[in-house]
């Protein structure tokens, strides 16, 4: 447990201090939302309508691009091979990694969502369910991409193989975290937010395992 | 026991060089038979007329898509599991089959729709859609082996990635599935359709196992040319040394 908790604010800390981590994923998302209305029109209707997706949307994109860095400089500079070999399992020590991923890329999408949806017009009732389902669904990003980043270590160039790999397997995220915000805008029920919860869980506790192996693949010999 | 038999190249060479004139023999057969059967000595549908016909080879080709990455993922446990390297080549080998039987079903499900739909593309169309995301996986798997050049190393990490997808894409088709129902109109025509008539369904049936025998005799096709290829490469780097 000491060993996780000292990964993880190592992470966290070379997050912040070396290339400005957390704030380069925020400003990224909230770039990619303000760009939509100038691809689809200043119609407050329909960017009111479409808010949830597009929000949702920027913040896949978003932790997608922040994953490269996930595993990558530990491997080039032989961190990764250290841990492989300390007492901390990879298991371990990838969902640690993972959780300073969402810490750095995932919160701060999170809490930047509602300005960005006073921005795109969302309506006012549908702030808790985007807040909500952001913070309950990136974790999800954080995990599946982990698993990208992980096989992807060895490849020269891997980011455009890497979002090939898990922009499709994180559709149900997106369709599940969309819909709960249409959900709460037009008062039909919860169950967009329930499953994308069942499917976060789901992400988060098998993730570890799929990118520990990714890692353990990449480090042996 | 039959599998770790396998597990010798060599083994292996000689028995697919024995089945694969088989495979394809059957599959030139069946598809010939079902072929004749579904386009020619099938009635049109009273609603569909002619465009039905695009079910015979827009079906068996969907099934094909998942009945491949089925396959490919139970390779990629028994490669990963057993450290058998057939199966890592056999994994390989179906990806690209795979991807080409789902871009085919796209195809023709896009071409089917036009008449019946009025547009080629439905996204209220939940198989359709789950398709076109099998194929973006299948996509990102033929990526990945290509992408890292040691081979051992691809094999593995290309398997871990088979079977995260094997688990994902059960649940793609189900938010997929369900983003539908709730969220677009239900579409009034699926492909397929809720019933077949027995007319349309053994053709159906023919096609279907037409089409995996053809798969499998590509699948040997391209396998043997694997090893071949990996010899070739081996004996190279050999003579290099």
């Amino acid at each position: 447990m000491k060993a996780f908790v000292a990964l993880l604010t190592r992470d966290i800390r070379l997050a912040f201090r070396a290339g400005g981590g957390a704030s380069l994923a925020a400003a990224f998302f909230a770039l990619v939302s303000s760009l939509v209305p100038f691809g689809v029109g200043a119609d407050l209707v329909l960017l009111g309508r479409i808010a949830g997706g597009i929000l949702w949307v920027s913040a896949a994109l978003a932790a997608l691009l922040s994953l490269d860095r996930l595993f990558q400089a530990d491997f080039e500079d032989g961190s990764l091979d250290v841990l492989a070999l300390s007492p901390l399992n990879l298991e371990a020590a990838s969902a640690a990694k993972i959780l300073a991923h969402w810490i750095t890329t995932g919160l701060p999408l999170v809490l930047l969502s509602p300005v960005l949806g006073l921005l795109l017009n969302l309506p006012t009732r549908a702030y808790g369910a985007l807040i909500a389902s952001l913070a309950i669904g990136t974790p999800a990003l954080s995990g599946v991409g982990a698993i990208g980043a992980a096989l992807t270590l060895s490849v020269r160039r891997g980011g455009l193989i890497l979002a090939l790999i898990v922009l499709p397997l994180i559709t149900p995220a997106l369709i599940f975290g969309a819909s709960a915000v249409l959900d709460a805008m037009e008062d039909t029920g919860r169950g967009a937010f329930l499953f994308l919860a069942a499917f976060s869980v789901a992400a988060v506790a098998l993730s570890p395992f799929a990118s520990a192996a990714g890692v353990r693949l990449n480090v042996g010999g | 026991m039959m599998i770790t038999a396998l597990a010798n190249p060599k083994r292996f060479l000689d028995l697919s060089r024995t089945v694969s004139p088989w495979t394809c023999a059957l599959a030139v057969i069946l598809l010939g038979i079902g072929f004749y059967w579904s386009l020619f000595a099938t009635p049109p549908d009273y609603q569909q007329g002619q465009s039905v016909k695009i079910m015979f080879v827009h079906v068996p080709a969907a099934w094909m898509g998942i009945f491949i990455y089925s396959m490919m993922a139970g390779a990629s446990l028994v490669g990963l599991v057993f450290r058998h390297p057939l199966a890592d080549v056999a994994a390989k080998s179906a990806a690209p089959l795979g991807a080409a039987f789902t871009a085919l079903a796209l195809l023709t499900g896009s071409l089917w729709g036009r008449p019946m739909w009025g547009t080629y593309w439905q996204w209220g169309d939940a198989r359709l859609v789950s398709e076109l995301i099998l194929l973006f996986i299948y996509l990102g798997y033929i990526a990945l082996w290509n992408a890292i050049d040691d081979p051992v190393r691809a094999a593995k990490a290309a398997a871990v990635l088979a079977l995260v997808g094997a688990a994902d894409v059960p649940v793609i088709h189900f938010s997929v599935d369900w983003w539908n129902t709730l969220h677009q109109p239900a579409s009034i025509l699926r492909l397929g359709g809720p019933t077949i008539d027995k007319a349309f369904l053994v053709p159906l049936l023919i096609m279907i196992v037409g089409y995996t025998f053809l798969f499998l005799w590509l699948l040997l096709l391209r396998m043997q040319t694997e090893i071949l290829e990996r010899r070739a490469r081996s004996l190279m780097m050999a003579r290099g040394a």
